[in-house]
């Protein structure tokens, strides 16, 4: 299944201009400035914006074309708006049962039971709405979406109306949709942590139209996007898990380019594991570095060392094929000579796991 | 001394009128209100002066207009007696017609408040959750907007209750027919039966602090469920 969009929209302030192919699987985030246009796109997809001339093709399903369109209500999408949209005029039980009582029973393929288990929300069933914290209502309101069964589950935004401490709250929440249920997700944000945790594939926005399109893997290190002047421009690195250090309660996980050493966690030898380096916590040194605390040291080549700023450039590297990123000040890049071709080690000083 | 028979049927005249009036104008003043509230037509304002006209206009004004359309030689009112009928002053349909006009702006404007303050977000989200346009206004914008058909239904009744202008103008005093009960206290007044005068108006008087007492009430436990 794929969905193919193509939209033309003009606005006073602003057109989106844009045709697209996105795989219908697995999670597709579109990753852009505000005012990118992402949003309109996403409610365009729903049916929310009517674009007369816009095209909206659903594996072999036709939502609209020039002649044609099917109105939201009949679209099989599942949709979480920025802010929860609780109905506040119903607890959160009869909002999570709203969209489920309106889906016939042969199509119903989420259980209530497994939308509020997935979001962990048991306990908040018989609660007003108004009584919720921003993370609960921003939850409740997954859950809502995924009762109906949606095709596609549409995301626009759903944690930057939250403050840090609810979005570390959902992120596991969100995290476990993608291998729980079989539903292709299109995920709208601005924060590049959020897409790179999440998204197989990244649709980069950039004044209502596509830059990019590909893996994200590929995209947060292309030199040619502004992903890698994002301050928290970051690589993801696939690993294998390949064996478990129980003296020193660490796990050590093989990439192409050495051996990253995290501290030990509940996984299985052999599980792929993607790990997120950030740009800034990725050094450089001449010589194999001796009498360091850092034990996550590979040897890599320099691809490009960008200008950003007076101050700071970007070192673009490769170790075993996999790219990462480091940013260091310009004058250690200058006393160091750092140019492509040379060989440099790198030095992780710390990195996540993405599960 | 208490109510006679005269003044029992200005009251149930009266009661008639402002229950007939305030259920013509929740069926009219909805969708006019939806409409009011959603419309991105750049002369809108047009409609809502149109509507709020007889907040500031007198109502001698209206029912004179009233007085001039309805009667024999005038568009409505002739056609009434073309078609074998007889013309809408002095009679009740009159009144009616005259009280939809009258009471308007009370109906409309707390609708179109209470739809403007759901605004288009809880409605996209019952969209994406399947529910067509219908089950949208049924479930989502019919719940949402109680308080403000409570305060429109209230507030549409209680001022046709205390109307006399217009009724003056289109409905004479007809008993049986158009004698309503504030006409009924002015021709008590006029005849200095005061003491029977008495009776309506502090009648209306609890009447109408009774209702508005409801309102607020209600309209301040809705607000906590609500917010």
């Amino acid at each position: 299944m794929s969905i193919e969009t193509r939209f033309r929209i003009s606005r006073s302030d602003f057109a989106l201009d844009i045709d697209l192919a996105l795989p219908g699987r697995d999670v597709t985030a579109v990753f852009g400035p505000s005012g990118s246009g992402k949003t309109t796109f996403l409610r365009a997809v729903a049916g929310l914006e009517h674009d007369p001339d816009g095209c909206v093709k659903v594996g072999d399903m036709l939502w609209q074309d020039g002649a044609h369109f099917v109105p939201t209500h009949e679209r099989s999408i599942g949709f979480v708006f920025q802010e929860a949209s609780l109905f506040s005029h119903l607890d959160v039980r009869r909002n999570l049962e709203y969209g489920l009582r309106r889906v016939p029973e042969s199509a119903r393929k989420v259980s209530l039971d497994r939308a509020i288990e997935l979001l962990g929300i048991g306990p908040l069933l018989a609660r007003r709405t108004d009584g919720l914290s921003g993370g609960e209502r921003q939850r409740v309101a997954i859950a809502r979406a995924l009762a109906v069964s949606p095709g596609i589950l549409m995301m626009d935004e759903p944690l930057a109306a939250v403050d840090l401490g609810h979005k570390q709250e959902i992120m596991p929440y969100l995290e476990s949709l993608h291998d729980e249920l079989d539903i292709p997700v299109l995920y709208v944000s601005h924060a590049i942590d959020e897409v790179a945790s999440l998204a197989d594939t990244l649709v980069l926005l950039e004044a209502g139209r596509a830059v990019a399109c590909g893996p994200t893997r590929e995209l947060l290190t292309r030199p040619d996007l502004p992903l890698l002047h994002d301050p928290d421009a970051e690589a993801l690195v696939e690993t294998v898990v390949a064996e478990h250090d129980e003296a020193f309660h660490l796990t050590y996980l093989d990439f192409p380019g050495g051996r990253f050493a995290v501290t030990r966690h509940s996984l299985t030898v052999g599980d792929v594991v993607r790990l997120r380096v950030l740009a800034r916590d990725v050094s450089l040194t001449l010589a194999r570095p001796t009498g360091t605390t850092i034990l996550n040291v590979f040897p890599a080549t320099i691809e490009d060392v960008v200008r950003e700023d007076p101050a700071q450039v970007l070192v673009r590297l490769t170790a075993g094929g996999i790219t990462l990123l480091s940013r260091i000040t310009a004058r250690s890049a200058a006393e160091l000579e750092l140019k492509p071709g040379r060989t440099v080690y790198a030095q992780v000083k710390a990195v996540a796991l993405l599960t | 001394m208490s109510l006679n028979d005269a003044d029992l049927s200005a009251l149930i005249i009266t009661l008639q009128l402002a229950g007939l009036t305030t259920l013509i104008l929740l069926l009219l003043g909805t969708p006019l209100a939806l409409w009011l509230a959603s419309t991105r037509w750049r002369f809108k304002f047009l409609i809502e002066a149109v509507v709020a006209l007889p907040l500031v206009l007198p109502p001698t004004v209206l029912g004179f207009y009233l007085l001039i359309t309805l009667g024999p030689h005038g568009p409505v009112g002739g056609f009434m007696e073309w078609m074998g009928g007889r013309s809408l002053v002095f009679t009740f349909t009159g009144l009616v017609i005259g009280s939809v006009f009258y009471s308007m702006p009370f109906v409309v404007q707390p609708l179109q408040n209470a739809f403007t303050a759901i605004g288009h977000r809880p409605l996209e989200v019952a969209a994406t959750l399947r529910a067509g346009p219908l089950d949208r206004f049924l479930t989502v914008t019919l719940p949402m907007a109680r308080s403000g058909f409570l305060t429109a239904a209230v507030l549409g009744f209680a001022h046709t209750v205390g109307e006399f202008g217009v009724v003056l103008m289109i409905g004479g005093s007809i008993p049986g027919e158009t004698r309503v009960l504030s006409i009924a206290i002015y021709d008590h007044v006029e005849a200095l039966e005061y003491g029977r005068a008495h009776w309506l108006a502090g009648g209306l008087l609890i009447l109408s602090f009774v209702m508005l007492v409801v309102v607020y009430g209600l309209n301040r436990r809705f607000r906590v469920l609500q917010p």
